[in-house]
């Protein structure tokens, strides 16, 4: 269907509108996941500080 | 409980076990792979043929190819919205913690949704209509889908008793059901640019095989992309409201 890489790349003259249809989509489905392991990075980080905060609280300085 | 004698009863309390944070935190943990392997098999494939198989289209050319991904994230920002009211309408009634977590993991994931839907939708406006926007039925009630995401994060976000922000959301969640048949609706209710549903349950569809097909397979792809990171983010939200509760404490990537 496609002669060359650069009239694939072309869309018939529907370039602009066809590549920021998909990359608008690419982008967000990549970001989303990659924003919820940092959220995930956060809240792990918060957790064993908490822990440690605890651990030292109840041990005291041995 | 005695294993050979399952009440009805029991059986309901055993679906309550899994409403149960501790014991749904693992379980979407393994499931997580799972979902994201069929995002990448069902998006390889649907992007096959929406690029090296479907033909051109006689009309639209090859602008037609936003088709792939517009449908898509326009079905499943609807239905990402009645999960999140079913989810939050069973918060609501049960009264179960999971079920308004499941609720507030969704409504990103669903606002991201609408917004492709209306980016797509305007990027492929432009050459056919010659419009990026027009004040139409269809765009407008998606537009409105958009705010109720936005509105429900922020109202959630806003109160500070979990409980009472879980309750609010649930409501505005619950009311908000009201537009997604209005937005389903809209091409047959009023008269609209946007053109009808190109498939539909009680006629056959008006497309190629090889284009319905496309479409299906991509509407599958971020139909599971869905699921996987609803589940990524229902963890977090778990880890970070259940942060007191003693077996997040001994949680191995934790401790």
């Amino acid at each position: 269907m496609w002669n060359s890489p650069a009239d694939f790349f072309a869309m018939g003259g529907y370039a602009l509108y066809v590549w920021s249809s998909f990359g608008m989509c690419a982008l967000v489905l990549l970001w989303e996941p990659l924003a919820i392991a940092s959220r995930r990075r956060k809240i792990i980080q918060r957790l064993q500080r908490e822990i440690r905060a605890e651990k030292f609280d109840k041990e005291g300085m041995k | 409980m005695s294993a050979n004698k399952i009440s009805p009863e029991n059986r309901l309390m055993t679906w309550f076990r899994f409403s149960s944070p501790a014991t749904f935190y693992p379980l979407a943990g393994r499931l997580i792979p799972f979902f994201w392997a069929l995002t990448a098999i069902f998006g390889a494939a649907g992007l096959w043929i929406s690029f090296f198989i479907a033909p051109v289209d006689a009309v639209q050319g090859d602008g037609y190819r936003i088709i792939f991904v517009h449908v898509p994230t326009s079905w499943m920002s609807m239905f990402i919205y009645i999960m999140m009211a079913i989810w939050a309408g069973l918060g609501l009634v049960f009264n179960t913690r999971l079920s308004a977590m499941m609720a507030q993991a969704l409504a990103p994931t669903g606002a991201l949704m609408a917004f492709l839907s209306l980016w797509t939708g305007a990027f492929w406006g432009k050459p056919m209509w010659g419009a990026w926007w027009v004040w139409d039925a269809r765009l407008t009630s998606e537009l409105i889908l958009l705010f109720l995401y936005l509105g429900f994060m922020a109202l959630q976000a806003s109160i500070d008793d979990r409980r009472r922000a879980d309750k609010a959301g649930a409501i505005l969640a619950l009311v908000g059901v009201v537009n997604v048949p209005i937005i389903y609706f809209s091409v047959k209710w009023w008269n609209t640019l946007h053109q009808g549903a190109s498939v539909s349950v009680n006629k056959s569809p008006s497309m190629a095989h090889t284009m319905l097909w496309g479409m299906l397979l991509m509407a599958l792809c971020f139909w599971m992309y869905s699921i996987a990171i609803a589940l990524m983010r229902a963890r977090v939200i778990i880890l970070e409201r259940e942060s007191h509760a003693d077996w997040v404490r001994t949680l191995k990537e934790v401790g």
